[in-house]
């Protein structure tokens, strides 16, 4: 034992001598800190990554970089910290001094340090030092990154001295709006800021607007004995919106201006501590069940000086009425704050055009979504009058149809291409088996194909839980729909959803081009006007019905692989878009493709509308939407788009 | 007498249903021998209320032809009135006695807050919301019992069939009318307890000495009672020039207008009535449940609803009796457990898996194959048949009953 | 019915007080757990699987040699996601099957659901999902978090070590969202953080078009805070938010996203490499090392297939479970008040390498673990704390906060602390 405490107390002593020595290595330093290190909390990590910083190392560099990329680990050892690459459960680890092999270990006997994002910001930010004029563009790029989130007074110098050697022209023109940036917030000199923020006017860049914004954060205050100097934003009124009287009137307690009335439960426990034998200030305590005896009660204490006053004529109306209150500035100089508000008001109005262009495209977006998904029950719906309950599962059928595909193929952009035909392949088969099997024979009875085809429905989504079980599953889009298609900061869309829009578009037209331009289409339209008419001219009304309901259903099975890509594949997914589709169609006006496109485009735009009314209520926005629909359709039964003359109907 | 003689059925069904209350009664834990548990007797009181529901669809949708897919809409709202006043004043009991043991008596305004935090919990405030001014009464709940779900579908029902919303369209037009109340009470917001709904309801306020065994054979003589009433008033309602009118509506409702009867009228009145009773099912119904909430009145249960009419045989009321007892007693049959697995070597069915498969062809096969229903099996026990017709058109609409009128 | 099960439970503890050291059982053979969870319909997806931990659990019991002496046999009913059904099973288990215990529920509105049905009839729920508190029924044992064990140690998280200033609150509108919401936004403005600082949004189970949402989140980092968004979404909604914001390229490190009903169930279903870097926060992540949590995993796998994985509230059952058997056996009985004594202070090793305890209110303390999402669906688990013990009232909400649950010695699970009075002996459900 003892000889172990002797070989630990050298073991410190050469370690305090070789730091004495100045030749140092990363390795003490990091010892040093071991205890904030394995700790990883942000709150004590500080004075670590400071002390790795500044260590003048070589090695800090990479030490802060391997410690930000989770690859620094701790060998129980010697609690040393080393860089580490896995392989399997066997660990090599790697001196940072030397950058010589130090031992391959077991999984058990290391730890890993996993700095949280917090930390690794912060990191980050040290690095920024040594990665601004780094060669690697991508690291120059990255230290940029960081200071734009989390920039540091510190920063400003080296970030300034790094423009003028830089070469790359992208990574200029980036350091030049950090250094902006870093300058409205951190520079001393007025002109410089002003200058700074002048210079991002109508910017949609949302660093500028975080840059812009704490300059002019402002606090209200009782203005009463406020200093000269402050920089006032404005006066308010109690009363007012941005000031209720209460506000108003705590701040004026709080700054000392007034003392606050003892509240309703203040003055009921003050009451409670003076009961004597069974009477408060007289009053017995059976006849403080009202209101007004506990008040009268309460007096009587507060007559005697028991309590604090209580004036049940007290308004806080009048205590405010008259006192100055204001909004101020933490920013002491009105130059800088008057040129932030100028440029944020350009800001804002470029914003806000470009929010309401966001909104579109979202409406744009939800609406070719509706489309798609009520297209096919435009065709069995609108052209053919069945009520295709089993409407929904048809999609949810195309979607685990891509599911499948996905678990064969397994690059995603083939097995995106292959699904698309097959989800339309076996729908369509699926579709056809149901028209012979069950529809064709409910023809004169629409009402009921409701139920018939509600049961096909509920057993379809039971048996799609039986094969595939009742946890969603993935279905992955390609690669190149990753990401969105960003205009600036506020304006962008999702590429998975310009694909769905693209694919809204193409049905559109192939529904057109069969409806208009083919026999098959030329037939259907003869057998919904007049089945028996048709009949007589040679058209197989058996065939055609039959070909046009796999048409439909083949189309909701592609609608199935979109909206799979885009949202969610489980068996219940078709519930959430059959009402939905349903009242596109009807909201458009049955039997037109035309009509059900205004549907969708109407439902998708009015939902984006009362979303953005109530931001935060998304439910209440679906309700309101549907109610709306109610009453439209109260006005207008037949739709949009009211069929005229013969091919209405009744 | 008349009236019996017109409806052969009746005696037959008063007959059954008073055996039926007097055979649960004489089995249950309370009255009787034990032999039945409190929870089947629950279960069997509510098929009762389903039973009731189930008329007013037939009648709504088997004589009057509008397919409404909103029927438990009132059903539920009609449970929720209830809902209101059973947590009001059960908590109430709670609050009161809790707050008498507190050093100063409360005031009104305290209980009522205090009522409020307990019934709104942390998630709304302890301010009550306006649709619970009357909750404290119990009449004047019950009054809303009818007056809320009659209201909703006057005003509703006024305007559908104004405009001349018919058939499938009206279809989708209730659906979306009970979807968005759902999604509405769905809301917090909406101040009857969001998702969670009211609950307890199975605990009458004031008679917590009293066990459930008892309270659950009250609450089936209640809805034995009221399923006799409401089939004695839906026989009433069919028969005579009334039946007659609204059967042609079903059949033909331009031709009955040509004839100089107010149409929107007649259905407005069947519409209004239908959904009063549904409102009194639901408020039977959820205090044996136990909970009621938003998901109780989502589309998908009206649309069963019409799926045990169906079953059942529309156009004749015992049909739909049976169809809401059949379907909710084999429900609960198969999700209980209780049915054995079948095993085929290669593939054991577990009738939780499969039960719903086996629930959705059953209705594509009633549907296909037994337009009538199971009430159509007493047509071949009294010998009433239809004709074949070789596939040839009923009627001149193609109205939703059209077999019924080529009976006899 | 009621007066035979009284009779039994009377003679069962005379019985056992004439003969303290019995080791023979009171139970009749087979002893019955039932379980309540749905199999069919919206909350199958989560169900399901606990359904299959149960019966794991109860068969290694049962190779074990069961539980005094007798074999356990599994009641497995089907609730069917509806919750005035969930009310009527209870009541069946417990009349008609008489079972010992149950295991079971999900959402709170089934669990709001069940509470009069066992507490009328003295049943035993042990309920495995992390909830909203506010709530202790003498009936049930909560093996799940309550909000200080998750929603508040995680909020800690994201203002001390990720800085977070800015926060949105988004849920899925039912009561554990806003009830959790509730909570933290009263515990965010003690904190400093002022009301305009928290947005708050709900929509609809399922919901599936996020983009309207995400970038009003990313709207709100406009004024220079850093933004953090805590996630009470639930279930299959979840795909389609993490979806949208892997497409909108919101990387953890500028919008962190703290989901609080996302585990590695819910993760299966996506492809997570877009979503590195985000965190959830639970008392069991699959990724925690230790030599039971490979057992288990194992077991499970052995029992489900390869590409299952294991989740928080398996964990809590698994807990439960094994705590209920101790707590028979030291009982001598499985009658239900005699259990329940014998709950209080049991312990047993959870998965994530420390000891639960359950306490007087019958919540659990257990860890509190932050894991990062990682490309493979699985957490990496980079916080962990020591052992929380549960809290069924709130402190951070004025009107619970004076209230405490106590059934050892108070016999009272809503005990008012100010005015010394238990409100109420059953639950407000």
């Amino acid at each position: 034992m003892i000889r172990r405490i002797l070989a630990a107390c050298l073991v410190f002593l050469t370690l305090a001598l070789s730091a004495q020595a100045q030749d140092r290595t990363i390795q003490d330093v990091l010892q040093e800190h071991a205890e904030a290190i394995v700790k990883s909390s942000r709150t004590t990590i500080g004075p670590a990554i400071e002390a790795v910083a500044n260590s003048g190392q070589p090695s800090a560099q990479t030490v802060l970089q391997k410690w930000q990329n989770k690859d620094m680990w701790q060998w129980s050892e010697n609690g040393f910290f080393y860089a580490a690459t896995v392989d399997g459960s066997e660990i090599t680890l790697t001196d940072f001094d030397t950058g010589d092999i130090v031992a391959t270990v077991a999984k058990g006997d290391v730890t890993q340090l996993k700095p949280n994002s917090g930390i690794r910001a912060m990191i980050g930010a040290a690095l920024v030092q040594f990665q601004l004029n780094d060669p690697d563009a991508e690291r120059r790029r990255e230290a940029l990154l960081a200071i734009q989130r989390d920039g540091e007074a510190s920063h400003l110098a080296p970030l300034r001295a790094s423009i003028e050697t830089e070469d790359n022209p992208d990574i200029k023109a980036l350091k030049e709006v950090t250094e902006r940036l870093l300058t409205i917030s951190f520079d001393k000199d007025d002109a410089r800021r002003i200058a700074a923020i002048e210079g991002f006017a109508a910017s949609l860049s949302l660093d500028a607007r975080a840059a812009l914004n704490p300059v002019l954060s402002a606090k209200l205050v009782y203005a009463e004995d406020l200093p000269e100097t402050a920089n006032i934003k404005r006066e308010i009124k109690p009363g007012s919106e941005a000031l209720s009287v209460s506000d108003a009137f705590a701040l004026m307690v709080s700054a000392g201006a007034a003392t606050a009335q003892p509240t309703l439960s203040e003055r009921k426990s003050a009451l409670t501590e003076h009961i004597i034998d069974g009477k408060v200030g007289g009053v017995p305590v059976a006849e403080l069940t009202r209101q007004d005896a506990r008040d009268h009660a309460y007096q009587a204490l507060a007559s005697e000086g028991l309590v604090p006053a209580f004036d049940p004529a007290f308004s806080m109306e009048a205590a405010v009425k008259g006192v100055r209150f204001a909004e101020v500035y933490d920013e002491p100089s009105a130059a800088v704050t008057d040129a932030a508000q100028k440029t944020l008001h350009t800001i804002n109005r470029a914003v806000g055009v470009n929010q309401f262009l966001d909104l579109s495209l979202d409406g744009l977006s939800l609406a070719s979504i509706y489309f798609l998904a009520a297209i096919g029950l435009a065709i069995t719906f609108g052209v053919m009058g069945v009520i295709n309950m089993a409407h929904g599962e048809f999609i949810m059928m195309g979607a685990y149809t891509g599911y499948v595909v996905q678990q064969i193929i397994p690059d995603y952009t083939i097995s995106i291409l292959v699904a698309i035909p097959m989800a339309f392949a076996v729908t369509f088969a699926a579709g056809v088996a149901m028209e012979r099997l069950i529809i064709r024979w409910l023809y004169n009875r629409p009402l009921e194909t409701l139920l018939a085809t509600f049961g096909v429905s509920i057993a379809l989504q039971q048996i799609a839980k039986n094969i595939f079980g009742t946890q969603a599953r993935p279905l992955t889009s390609p690669g190149w729909l990753d990401g969105a298609l960003v205009f600036n900061d506020v304006l962008a869309i999702s590429y998975i959803r310009i694909a769905i829009f693209v694919l809204a578009l193409i049905f559109l037209g192939i529904f057109l081009f069969i409806m208009k331009k083919t026999r098959l289409g030329l037939e259907t339209r003869a057998v919904t006007q007049n089945p028996r008419m048709a009949a007589s001219m040679g058209i197989n009304p058996d065939r055609v019905n039959m070909l046009t309901f796999g048409l439909g259903s083949g189309i909701a099975g592609v609608a199935g692989v979109a909206i799979g890509l885009y949202a969610k594949v489980t068996s219940e997914m078709g519930t959430d878009y059959i009402v939905q589709s349903f009242m596109t169609v009807v909201v458009g006006g049955v039997g037109n493709i035309w009509g059900t496109l205004l549907g969708a485009l109407g439902i998708g735009f009015l939902q984006k509308g009362i979303e953005w009314f109530n931001p935060s209520n998304t439910l209440a926005a679906q309700t309101y939407m549907i109610i709306f629909i109610i009453i439209f359709i109260q006005f207008r039964p037949k739709g949009i788009i009211a069929l005229k003359g013969r091919a209405a109907g009744d | 007498m008349d009236f019996v003689k017109k409806h052969p059925s009746l005696p037959a069904f008063i007959a059954t249903l008073l055996i039926f209350t007097l055979a649960v009664t004489f089995l249950s834990e309370a009255y009787g021998t034990g032999t039945m548990s409190t929870s089947f007797v629950k279960t069997l009181g509510k098929t009762l209320c389903l039973a009731l529901v189930a008329i007013s669809m037939d009648l709504v949708w088997g004589y009057t032809g509008i397919l409404s897919l909103g029927h438990f809409a009132f059903f539920g709202l009609g449970g929720y009135m209830i809902g209101m006043w059973l947590m009001f004043a059960r908590t109430k009991l709670i609050v009161v006695e809790s707050m008498a043991a507190a050093d100063i008596p409360a005031t009104a305004m305290e209980i009522k807050d205090a009522v409020g935090t307990q019934i709104f919990g942390v998630v709304g405030s302890s301010d009550f919301p306006l649709v619970w001014m009357f909750a404290h009464s119990f009449w004047a709940q019950i009054a809303l019992v009818v007056l809320v779900p009659g209201l909703l579908a006057l005003v509703f029902g006024w305007l559908a069939f104004r405009s001349r919303v018919t058939g499938v369209y009206l279809s989708i037009l209730t659906q979306a009318m009970t979807l968005a109340l759902s999604l509405y009470l769905f809301q917090n917001d909406s101040g009857l307890r969001g998702n969670n709904g009211l609950s307890g309801l199975q605990n009458l306020p004031g008679l917590d000495a009293v066990s459930q065994d008892a309270v659950s054979i009250w609450f089936f003589w209640a809805s034995a009672f009221a399923l006799l009433v409401t089939y004695l008033i839906a026989n009433f309602v069919v028969s005579g020039k009334f039946g007659s009118v609204i059967r042609g509506i079903r059949d033909d409702e331009a031709r009955v207008r040509f004839l100089g009867y107010s149409v929107e009228g007649f259905k407005l009145f069947v519409f209004v009535l239908t959904a009063i009773i549904a409102g009194i099912g639901g408020a039977l119904y959820y205090p044996q449940a136990g909970i009621i909430n938003p998901a109780e009145i989502a589309p998908i249960a009206s649309i069963y609803l019409a799926v045990w009419v169906a079953i059942g045989g529309r156009g004749r009321i015992y049909g739909a009796v049976i169809g809401a007892g059949v379907v909710s007693l084999v429900s609960t049959y198969f999700t209980g457990g209780q049915a054995p697995n079948i095993n085929l070597g290669f593939y054991t069915i577990k009738w939780v898996d499969w039960w719903q498969v086996l629930l959705g062809l059953s209705f594509v096969l009633v549907t296909l194959f037994a337009p009538k229903g199971i009430g159509g099996l007493f047509d071949l026990i009294s010998g009433r048949l239809s004709p074949s017709r070789k596939g040839a058109p009923l009627g001149p609409d193609q109205g939703s009953l059209r077999e019924q009128e080529a009976e006899k | 019915m009621e007066v035979k099960t009284k009779l039994k439970a009377t003679l069962a503890t005379a019985l056992f007080a004439s003969t303290a050291m019995a080791s023979a059982a009171f139970a009749e053979c087979p002893v019955k757990v039932g379980v309540l969870h749905s199999l069919s319909g919206t909350m199958a997806i989560s169900e399901t699987t606990l359904k299959d931990t149960m019966l794991m659990l109860i068969d290694e019991q049962n190779a074990k040699g069961g539980v005094l002496g007798c074999q356990i046999e599994a009641v497995v009913v089907d609730p069917a996601s509806d919750w005035p059904l969930f009310a009527e099973k209870a009541r069946e288990l417990l009349t008609v099957h008489n079972v010992d215990v149950m295991f079971g529920n999900w959402t709170s509105v089934s669990r709001k659901s069940v509470l009069p049905v066992i507490e009328e009839l003295n049943g035993l729920l042990f309920y495995p999902v992390q909830y909203e508190g506010e709530e202790s029924s003498k009936n049930v044992f909560y093996t799940g978090a309550a909000p200080n064990q998750q929603a508040i140690p995680a909020t800690d998280y994201f203002l001390d070590e990720l800085g977070v200033e800015k926060f949105a609150l988004l849920g899925t509108d039912y009561v554990y969202p806003r009830t959790t919401n509730n909570i933290l936004e009263s515990y965010l403005k003690s904190k400093g953080i002022a009301a305009e600082d928290i947005f708050v949004n709900y929509t609809p189970f399922g919901h599936s078009d996020w983009s309207k949402i995400v970038s009003d989140v990313v709207a709100l980092g406009a004024d220079g805070k850093k933004v953090g968004v805590i996630s009470t979404i639930n279930g299959d909604a979840n795909i389609g938010f993490y979806k949208e914001l892997a497409a909108a390229g919101i990387s953890a490190d500028d919008i962190p996203v703290v989901a609080f009903s996302v585990g590695e169930e819910e993760l299966s279903g996506l492809d997570t490499s877009n979503l590195v870097g985000h965190l959830a926060a639970w008392n069991y992540f699959q990724s925690a090392e230790s030599e039971l949590n490979d057992e288990f995993i194992a077991a499970w796998k052995a029992k489900m297939g390869e590409e299952r994985v294991t989740n928080d509230p398996m964990e809590a059952h698994y807990i439960g479970f094994n705590m209920w058997v101790s707590a028979v056996e030291a009982a001598g009985t499985t009658d239900v008040d005699a259990v329940r004594t014998a709950m209080y202070g049991q312990e047993f090793p959870n998965l994530t390498g420390g000891t639960a305890v359950m306490n007087v209110n019958h919540h659990l303390s257990k860890p509190v673990l932050i894991g990062e999402i990682q490309a493979d669906g699985q957490f990496d688990i980079i916080s962990q704390t020591a052992e929380v013990p549960g809290d069924a009232w709130t402190d951070f909400l004025p009107e619970s906060a004076v209230l405490m649950s106590d059934w050892k010695d108070l016999g009272c699970g809503m005990y008012n602390t100010e005015t010394k009075t238990c409100v109420q002996i059953k639950s407000n459900y």
